[in-house]
């Protein structure tokens, strides 16, 4: 019975005490470039959080096959490979998504989190726990940049998925801000500043 | 599309920011900004390595993966050979280059995954630039990557003693400076008619 609590936590962990981008602070580069609308942002969640976890099944399905010297290039061809799947499909069926995100596609390949997992979990761990920390990792990452892009959406345009919600004064006076790299950057501070408030300190304190 | 060699320079370096305005890079931004000394080897090190991968992936697109048709093996040609090139240039300075290697020796393995460099060689594609606009694009985004990263060190230096509330403490009040700084910066677009 004990066993399957550790596993669920796996999954559980990743959403907020183990959430990439608010506490272990990696790939912080996709998060605040695509979540300028809420839409982008859920794409490029979907799209990192597909190669997240089909990495994290091979890598730990072929983990006794790679020798650990050359491990490093071993998980950044898996990766790779996934990304180009990632890069053509969405060029191919989402055109217009593919637009918006543009070298963040590619880019996914050096997301810190990816490979991170990969070295840190993958690598240790069976395939069924490896899927479920990829999968947690991934909805941790993808609340936090939907949740941003939720966010800067509703105060640049007044509107929320593309859906005008806003009162008038937002539509007429957008604030600007929210879409230009300053409002990402003081949006991830107040996150994280609220984090370390409620999430963090029981357990720096305990 | 930019053709002038002093635009591509000036848009790399201040209007197109790449850690302010394009949001690379930023990982060791946040790691490494803390003190004075190792932002500005950890500027060397970007410098050196960007240009070096620049102009060895530029070729390999343009004379290996387009002749030969293999342009979807881009993203895994590139990042295998950028970590293999600063592998190679670890041990070439080790050997033949001590002060060099001791100055920007630590921050060469930490560069492999950073997205500042594998950003630049794909961006060089994209905008379809010649191997000379690759060079100076290069050399303008490690300029402008090195300026940003040693502004914002010595306000992280400062901050370190500034007396703020235990949770703003470290990243989230970095976070916010940085909001501050790309504010600045912001001032620039327009510069010379360039855009975001």
């Amino acid at each position: 019975m004990k066993q399957k609590v550790n596993h669920l936590k796996y999954l559980t962990d990743g959403i907020i005490i183990d959430n990439p981008i608010l506490v272990l602070m990696i790939g912080l580069c996709p998060t605040l470039a695509t979540s300028i609308t809420a839409k982008d942002a859920f794409g490029m969640g979907i799209a990192a959080s597909f190669v997240l976890i089909c990495s994290n099944l091979v890598v730990s399905a072929i983990r006794k096959l790679i020798p650990d010297a050359v491990r490093i290039p071993v998980f950044i061809i898996v990766i790779s490979t996934f990304v180009t799947i990632v890069d053509y499909v969405m060029q191919a069926y989402a055109p217009a998504l593919y637009r918006v995100l543009g070298v963040f596609v590619p880019l996914i390949v050096v997301n810190c989190i990816i490979l991170g997992r990969a070295e840190a979990f993958a690598y240790k761990n069976g395939i069924i726990d490896s899927f479920l920390d990829g999968f947690g990792k991934s909805i941790g990452f993808t609340l936090v940049i939907v949740v941003m892009g939720i966010i800067r959406e509703y105060f640049s345009t007044g509107s929320i998925f593309g859906i005008i919600i806003g009162p008038k004064f937002l539509i007429s006076n957008p604030v600007l801000f929210m879409i230009f790299p300053p409002g990402g950057f003081l949006l991830i501070g107040i996150f994280k500043a609220l984090i370390n408030k409620f999430v963090i300190k029981q357990e720096s304190v305990g | 599309m930019i053709t002038n060699p002093l635009l591509i320079f000036v848009a790399a370096f201040i209007v197109n920011n790449i850690l302010l305005m394009r949001y690379i890079g930023l990982c060791p931004f946040f790691g490494v900004s803390t003190s004075l000394s190792t932002a500005f080897g950890m500027s060397t090190a970007v410098l050196f390595v960007m240009l070096l991968s620049t102009w060895v992936t530029w070729i390999i697109f343009h004379f290996v993966l387009l002749p030969l048709d293999l342009v979807f093996l881009r993203t895994a040609a590139f990042i295998l050979v950028i970590a293999a090139l600063v592998q190679f240039v670890e041990m070439f300075l080790k050997k033949n280059f001590k002060t060099l290697y001791t100055a920007m020796g630590i921050y060469l393995p930490l560069i492999t995954t950073n997205c500042a460099i594998l950003a630049v060689t794909f961006l060089v594609i994209d905008y379809k630039y010649s191997l000379f606009q690759s060079t100076i694009f290069a050399i303008g985004t490690a300029f402008g990557f090195g300026l940003v990263i040693i502004l914002f060190s010595a306000i992280r230096e400062r901050l370190e003693f500034a007396p703020i509330s235990r949770s703003l403490k470290g990243y989230p009040i970095a976070f916010i400076a940085a909001s501050l700084v790309a504010l600045a910066f912001l001032g620039f677009i327009g510069l010379f008619g360039l855009t975001l």
